[in-house]
């Protein structure tokens, strides 16, 4: 339990000590408040439906920038012998990392809390489509966490990683789509439609937090995680 | 401390490893030999439990590197080729994190980085990123990180590489040190280094252990000795003569006039039988003044060149 800590916090921190954090941060910020704010004047509703409907697509972007470095970066300078011969267990240094990333995200998402701040300054928006919006975009975040993390354990190189992170959690959001089901056989798509990450986020958007959608993200973390594992015990078959 | 029995590690077909065998007890400095390539770091890695052996078994102070690799990795400190840092931490953030890895108590730790960051001579550089440094101080602050936790066991892989004259002393010095109390494994391809730390070496080549012994056993492994010999003679021939006529020596050659009668030679005999001591005898009985009578220094050089030679294109 203390490892995990220490990990968690010593890559919490390192996103700090460069710059990255804080581009990161700001480009999250300014892109999902004038994309969102641009169509609010517009529409001229009190509701975050909006923002809520680009956050995947932001995220998609965002997270596994953020995972990129987490793997990639140790085996391209090495420090992962350092890393993996000190007495920590695969799976501490897996969660710490994990926990590292997810830390900064619902920083990230908690700074976006000046829009709902705003929106009920000037309206009177409903409190439930927002919070639940909130928890869905961080369970929907962590899973994209997973991926990201477990795809930069495949490769020395951050920026294969940041692109097969997009691909892959794509594909994986994508997937439960009405456009990708359409055309589908027809056996699978109740499998399909259970597999796509939207799905489940817009259902928690609506401010309805189902246990089945909590349990599909968790799960989604979980199995990552895992295979996140297993790739690092693989150097052992190198 | 360490017992390691038919250990080998295959990378698909190449085999980095093959068969290797040996032991090193507590309190000795063992240097592993061998050109870039042998497998040096790899025997490194699989003992510091970063990657698993192939086949064979290691014990670290009996503990099985396999099933109790967390209790060995905790016994273990280790430094990596060319001393892989976190290069965004600063020095003093990183010993910290790897302190509280190491599971010292927080009550301790502040105490214990001061000890490392003095014996280590880190006291400037505290407060820097690890990028900043050095190549000397990123190794300096590499080998803290490997003795914070006090282990009884130092694998050093490379130690001194890309360091300065007055670094690599500095290192060998500490080594020595360290090596009175602790078991220390480092691998060179860098032969002063290793007769100037080592109290044991294993010379490796492609995978496998060809000689082992002292630095010095392993020199006079030839079996010859050579020893610098210059008097005040009355002529060349004479010394040559009576020189050549000693059971020990088996080859007297003239290396010029020192000036004022001096004579210098090189006289090679068998190793181990007092070649020097004899030579002395002989200057004495003829009445010679000897200038100087200086055994050559064993020369592990050959024997690793001709030990690790590759034969074939």
């Amino acid at each position: 339990m203390s490892n995990i800590k220490a990990i968690t916090a010593k890559e919490f921190r390192s996103y700090f000590d460069s710059p990255v954090a804080y581009i990161y941060i700001t480009f999250f910020l300014v892109l999902s408040s004038w994309l969102f704010l641009r169509g609010f004047f517009l529409i001229g509703q009190a509701s975050m439906r909006g923002f809520f409907g680009l956050l995947p697509w932001l995220l998609l972007f965002f997270v596994p920038a953020v995972t990129m470095r987490l793997w990639a970066e140790e085996k391209k300078l090495g420090t992962i012998e350092l890393l993996m011969t000190l007495p920590i267990r695969d799976h501490e240094a897996v969660i710490g990392k994990f926990l590292a990333s997810f830390l900064f995200l619902t920083l990230t998402l908690v700074l976006s809390v000046s829009i709902p701040l705003m929106i009920a300054l000037v309206g009177d928006p409903d409190p439930g489509p927002i919070i639940g919006g909130y928890i869905g975009a961080v369970l929907l975040g962590a899973a994209y966490l997973s991926i990201g993390l477990f795809v930069s354990s495949l490769t020395e190189n951050q920026i294969i990683a940041f692109i097969i992170g997009v691909v892959a959690t794509f594909a994986l959001f994508i997937v439960g789509e009405e456009f990708v089901v359409y055309s589908a056989p027809h056996a699978l798509v109740p499998v399909l439609k259970f597999i796509g990450m939207g799905a489940h986020f817009d259902s928690i958007g609506r401010g309805v937090v189902d246990s089945r959608d909590v349990i599909y993200y968790l799960s989604v973390i979980g199995f990552f995680l895992y295979l996140n594992v297993r790739s690092l015990e693989s150097r052992s078959w190198k | 401390m360490i017992e390691v029995r038919h250990l080998s590690k295959h990378f698909g077909a190449t085999v980095a490893v093959d068969d290797v065998s040996f032991n090193v007890s507590r309190g000795e400095v063992l240097g592993f030999l061998g050109p870039n390539g042998a497998g040096k770091s790899t025997t490194m890695r699989v003992l510091t439990g970063y990657i698993p052996p192939t086949s064979g078994s290691a014990h670290v102070a009996g503990l099985d590197l396999r099933s109790d690799s967390l209790s060995v990795r905790r016994r273990i400190g280790y430094l990596p080729e060319s001393a892989p840092l976190y290069g965004d931490m600063e020095v003093i953030d990183f010993l910290r994190f790897i302190a509280s890895v190491r599971g010292i108590p927080a009550g301790e730790t502040t105490d214990r980085i001061g000890r490392m960051v003095r014996r280590c001579g880190l006291e400037k550089v505290i407060g820097r990123p690890i990028h900043h440094l050095s190549k000397g101080y990123r190794q300096r602050v590499g080998l803290a990180q490997a003795m914070i936790h006090d282990p009884d066991l130092l694998v050093l892989d490379e130690p001194t590489t890309g360091l300065d004259p007055n670094q690599i002393i500095e290192i060998r010095e500490l080594i020595r040190e360290l090596g009175r109390e602790k078991t220390v494994i480092l691998s060179t391809h860098i032969l002063p280094e290793v007769e100037a730390t080592c109290g044991r070496v294993l010379i490796i080549n492609d995978g496998k252990i060809v000689a082992s012994g002292t630095p010095g056993e392993l020199a006079q492994g030839e079996g010859k000795e050579t020893v610098h010999l210059s008097v005040r003679a009355p002529s060349r021939e004479a010394v040559e003569e009576k020189l050549g006529t000693g059971e020990l020596v088996e080859k007297v050659s003239w290396k010029g006039n020192g000036g004022e009668g001096i004579h210098r030679f090189v006289i090679t005999g068998p190793s181990g039988k007092g070649l020097g001591e004899a030579l002395f005898h002989a200057a004495v009985e003829s009445g010679w003044t000897i200038s100087e009578l200086r055994p050559e220094r064993a020369n592990l050089e050959d024997v690793f060149h001709r030990l690790t030679r590759r034969d074939g294109p």
